[in-house]
């Protein structure tokens, strides 16, 4: 900075002044000392673009000074100074011939596209990256100053404050967009009239000048002191930034190089920070994606597909002895997602789970009866047992991944607890299988028993399929049959399929196949009133429509049997939510009207999906896992209070006497005692009295 | 999403199980192309499609010059012929905030609302029940217009500032690094900044000012509002808002790709405090 504190010609100042001001002032702090006439001496390059061009022709003529030798001797110092990469603050200006052979070999293909008429000398020296001289210089150097963000351009401003007798207004604040580099342009151009002795052969003109005053020298040394002036934050400074800009550029000769300048500086920039740390962030961030990859090649290479089956399912139907398989559907968490299957098991696998259950079972029953506590007559309502594999909601068991190729985890049988607050409470799923469950009232499990009994409700509430396509099955039919009557259906092997257009237009072609979850949690009503059986026994339930059971049931009268819907039912009957209806039926495209298949939206559950073509149909969930309500979602209550203990008449609840009471009391009692003390008194003297009389 | 990248970006962003029929992608890259040119935007999105429950509204905006500032609203019911929508002003946002509900799938629905309003007559001030209604375009206009102000997303970088106001398409923006593409402070909001003017000056001494200038999403409130996930393996970072349900912001990290599209039911979530 001290360097620029040189002497200030008056006239250049006043000029500077002028022209500073009329552009908006110049980002480089060029001391007006240092300003030589501008480039009224230069003729502008037609291969420069048009728009520096109209800002030199309009800059350097009102000022036009005459006389200025044109800077080539200025600029051939600084020129030899880059590629030295001198560091020296002041550079002995040398004799501009002996340098210019210096530079000449280099820079020079760079200036060749730009400014082909030049000759060597001011090819060399054009190629420098000097602010004040070519129109080139201009353009890479607003380049850079684009890209170099405000950070550089604002040390180089913060340090400059004080030499400049204008405002850098503007400028460096920039954009690192084309759009204003026109007022770079006219900023560049301003400082490069501005600066006389700055001017560099960009012309063709190129006559080697004679030994450069000395003013200029200073003036020059002051140029490339600022170049070499380093940046606070980056460590770089614009000179040698510039270089390497020219080097990659010489070096790699693309085409069109002013159009690209912006990105080949942004790159030199980039690989500056970048070199070292390239090589480790490769390493650790792409082979994760790689890896992913390979999983997911070798699971593609294996088998073929089943319908809607993801080819990750292969791999499960290997591992397990699995009936059937199909992909359910996908929930999104926030952490990470599920993908679902649902398995249908073969007969007869999982009974080990079940024998497994019923030990603990037994073991709960014997830890009671060697309790020796006062047993509280409270009786939590009985625990409702979880229906058997295979019936009911627990049909399916169901597997999930967080993604495809990632293993398979089950998850577990629901139990109708687990249903009946999963009803009640409304939250995300993380994504991990161990997390637990934050809510009131207390969900009973950790996420996984969550997501299982969402994935029931889910399956209840929206698997359907075209009417006829199910059918019952023929035995079992009657109504006696305890249970099961209604468990059963099969593939209707006549069923002939229903015309798309059907499907879409009347919701009762289509029917529920998956059994209502009533709201005791399971799909078959289990009284829990039989005392006796804890928990082991699952009672059979009667048929909802079997009387002679409920008269059975009669004396047991506070629980109610809970019905739902049958089997089979079509969803023209489904509950409409505050009258919006519960399905949306769509053709899926308007435009071919012959391949469309039939789709319908479940508005209850977002994100369950159903489509059929008439033959072939498939129930699909991609969604959060939660059901809609056009209400907000109120947490339910916590109980009562409840008593302490019953109120009968020994045991009476009673607020404490207030002080007043208690004083009333106080006094009250005083004198009942001194009024009967009063009466002992009286009645002593009568006594003495009689003892007297006696 | 750019309409020009449509049909990549309506895969990237299918992860949360919304996707377009090849139909419809099909009549919407031919008719955005057209109502580039007609209006005459600098650039076209399709900002996504709301469920209604006899139709669904497909919604485009246009932009001009100036990334953030005015945007033009278009929907249409088959992705073929568009329908400019007034915009947003205040009152349509008050009144429509009453609405509650799906929408319908019909423009021209008129929903009822009764409200108990003073009416003075003479002497005597008695309560009356007046019923309003709230066409369902002006529902339409101000859902997309809070939808944008809450939840519309762009990277760090994508956008910058110049000293002259307009805020332009930043086309030396290489993406983010896979590093920065997690962390929520490298996205902003598409809009307005409305708390950087509150952050304090040590904070504001790390931003740059060309490209900070909108509010980043660290600072949502609830806190945990957005999910962020890398699917496919890093190779493509999903943010989804849990506030307006349907809303998936994606970006493929060191590369240019980045949109959002919005395709739900047009409500917003009031439950996430209980959710998360």
């Amino acid at each position: 900075m001290e360097v620029f504190a040189s002497p200030k010609p008056e006239e250049s100042q006043e000029e500077d002044k002028q022209e500073k001001q009329e552009e908006g002032g110049a980002r480089e702090g060029w001391q007006p000392g240092e300003v030589a006439p501008p480039s009224s001496s230069q003729d502008p390059e037609p291969e420069v673009a048009d728009s520096l061009k109209e800002e030199r022709e309009s800059a350097p003529e009102p000022l036009s000074r005459d006389g200025t030798p044109p800077q080539s001797p200025g600029s051939g110092e600084r020129a030899s100074g880059a590629p030295s990469a001198d560091a020296a603050v002041s550079p002995a200006p040398s004799e501009p011939s002996s340098e210019g052979p210096q530079l000449r070999p280099g820079p020079q293909g760079l200036t060749s596209p730009i400014t082909p008429e030049q000759d060597s000398h001011a090819i060399s020296v054009a190629g420098e990256p000097h602010p004040s001289c070519s129109e080139q210089v201009p353009y890479e150097r607003e380049a850079t100053l684009h890209l170099t963000g405000s950070e550089e351009s604002s040390s180089y401003l913060s340090q400059q404050p004080q030499h400049l007798p204008q405002d850098l207004n503007q400028n460096i604040n920039p954009p690192e967009e084309q759009a204003d580099a026109d007022s770079f342009h006219h900023d560049e151009s301003n400082s490069n009239s501005d600066l006389n002795q700055l001017e560099l052969g960009l012309t063709q003109k190129g006559a080697p000048e004679p030994a450069a005053p000395s003013k200029l020298e200073i003036a020059a040394q002051n140029a490339k002191a600022y170049l070499l002036k380093k940046s606070s934050k980056s460590g770089l400074n614009l000179y040698d930034h510039f270089c390497e800009i020219l080097t990659r550029i010489l070096d790699q000769r693309p085409e069109n190089v002013v159009d690209i300048i912006e990105n080949i500086s942004q790159d030199v920039k980039k690989a500056h920070f970048n070199k070292k740390l390239d090589t480790l962030q490769d390493e650790h961030e792409v082979p994760l994606a790689y890896e992913l990859a390979e999983k997911q090649k070798a699971l593609f290479l294996q088998g073929n597909l089943e319908g809607d089956q993801e080819q990750e399912d292969e791999i499960l139907t290997d591992t397990q002895p699995i009936h059937t398989c199909r992909f359910w559907g996908k929930i999104l968490g926030l952490e990470m997602n599920y993908i679902v299957a649902e398995v249908e098991f073969r007969e007869g696998e999982d009974e080990e789970e079940i024998e497994e259950e019923d030990n603990i079972e037994e073991s709960e029953a014997d830890e009671d009866e060697e309790d020796e506590l006062p047993k509280s007559s409270y009786k939590s309502p009985q625990v409702i047992p979880k229906e058997e594999n295979r019936t009911g909601a627990n049909k399916y068991t169901y597997f999930v991944c967080n993604e495809p190729g990632r293993p398979w985890v089950r998850l577990p049988s629901v139990t109708p607890a687990q249903i009946v607050i999963a009803r009640n409470i409304k939250k995300y799923f993380t994504g991990r299988l161990d997390a637990p469950i934050m809510s009131y009232p207390p969900f009973p499990g950790n996420e996984s028993n969550y997501l299982r009994a969402q994935i029931a409700r889910i399956s209840a509430g929206t698997h359907i399929s075209p009417l006829g396509f199910y059918h019952f099955g023929e035995e079992g039919e009657e109504e006696e049959e305890v249970e099961g009557g209604q468990d059963n259906y099969e593939k209707n092997p006549d069923f002939e399929g229903i015309q798309v257009t059907e499907l879409v237009e009347s919701l009762s072609n289509w029917v529920h196949h998956v059994q209502h979850i009533l709201p005791q949690g399971r799909c078959n009503w289990f009284n829990p009133i039989q005392k006796n059986e804890v928990g082991e026994e699952e009672e059979e339930e009667e048929e909802v429509e079997d009387e002679e059971v409920e008269e059975k049931r009669e004396e047991s009268d506070n629980i109610e049997q809970e019905t739902g819907p049958p089997l089979l039912t079509p969803i023209s009957e489904d509950l409409e939510i505050q009258n919006i209806p519960p399905w949306t039926a769509q053709l899926s495209s308007n435009l071919i009207p012959q391949y469309a298949i039939a789709f319908l939206r479940s508005n209850l559950w977002l994100g369950a999906y159903v489509f059929s073509d008439g033959k072939k149909f498939e129930n699909l969930y991609i969604g959060w896992g939660h059901k809609y309500s056009p209400d907000n979602y109120t947490p339910p209550l916590p109980p009562l209070v409840q008593p302490e203990y019953p109120r009968r008449i020994e045991i009476m609840e009673m607020d404490d006497p207030t002080v007043d009471e208690e004083q009333a009391f106080q006094v009250a009692q005083e004198k009942a005692l001194f009024e009967s003390e009063k009466i002992e008194e009286t009645e002593e003297e009568d006594d003495d009295d009689e003892d007297e009389d006696d | 999403m750019d309409s020009e990248s449509l049909l990549l970006s309506l895969e990237l962003a299918s992860g949360s199980g919304q996707g377009l029929s090849p139909d419809r992608r099909a009549s919407l890259l031919t008719s955005l192309l057209l109502v580039k040119r007609d209006y005459r935007y600098e650039r076209v999105l399709f900002w996504g499609r709301i469920l209604g429950l006899v139709a669904d509204y497909y919604i485009a905006q246009g932009l001009g010059e100036d990334q953030l500032g005015e945007r033009k609203s278009l929907y249409s019911l088959n992705c073929m012929e568009w329908s400019l929508l007034p915009p947003a002003t205040e009152e349509m946002a008050a009144q429509t905030a009453v609405v509650k509900g799906r929408f319908m799938g019909d423009p021209s629905h008129e929903y009822e609302h009764i409200e108990m309003q003073r009416m003075t007559e003479g002497d005597r001030t008695y309560e009356d029940e007046v019923v309003i209604q709230i066409k369902e375009e002006s529902r339409l206009v101000s859902v997309i217009d809070q939808i944008d102000k809450a939840v519309a997303i762009i990277p760090r970088g994508a956008l910058f500032k110049t000293p002259f106001g307009p805020v332009h398409v930043n086309r030396t923006f290489e993406g983010l690094t896979l590093a920065d593409s997690k962390k929520l402070s490298s996205y902003f909001h598409f809009v307005e900044p409305v708390e950087l003017k509150n952050k304090s000056l040590l904070e504001k001494a790390d931003l740059d000012p060309s490209l900070d200038f909108m509010d980043s999403l660290e600072h949502d409130i609830p806190k945990g509002s957005w999910s962020i996930q890398m699917e496919r393996g890093n190779a493509l970072v999903v943010l989804r808002s849990l506030l307006w349900p349907g809303l998936t912001f994606y970006h493929a990290p060191r590369t240019k790709n980045h949109g959002y599209i919005y395709v739900g039911t047009g409500e917003k979530n009031i439950d996430l405090p209980f959710m998360l």
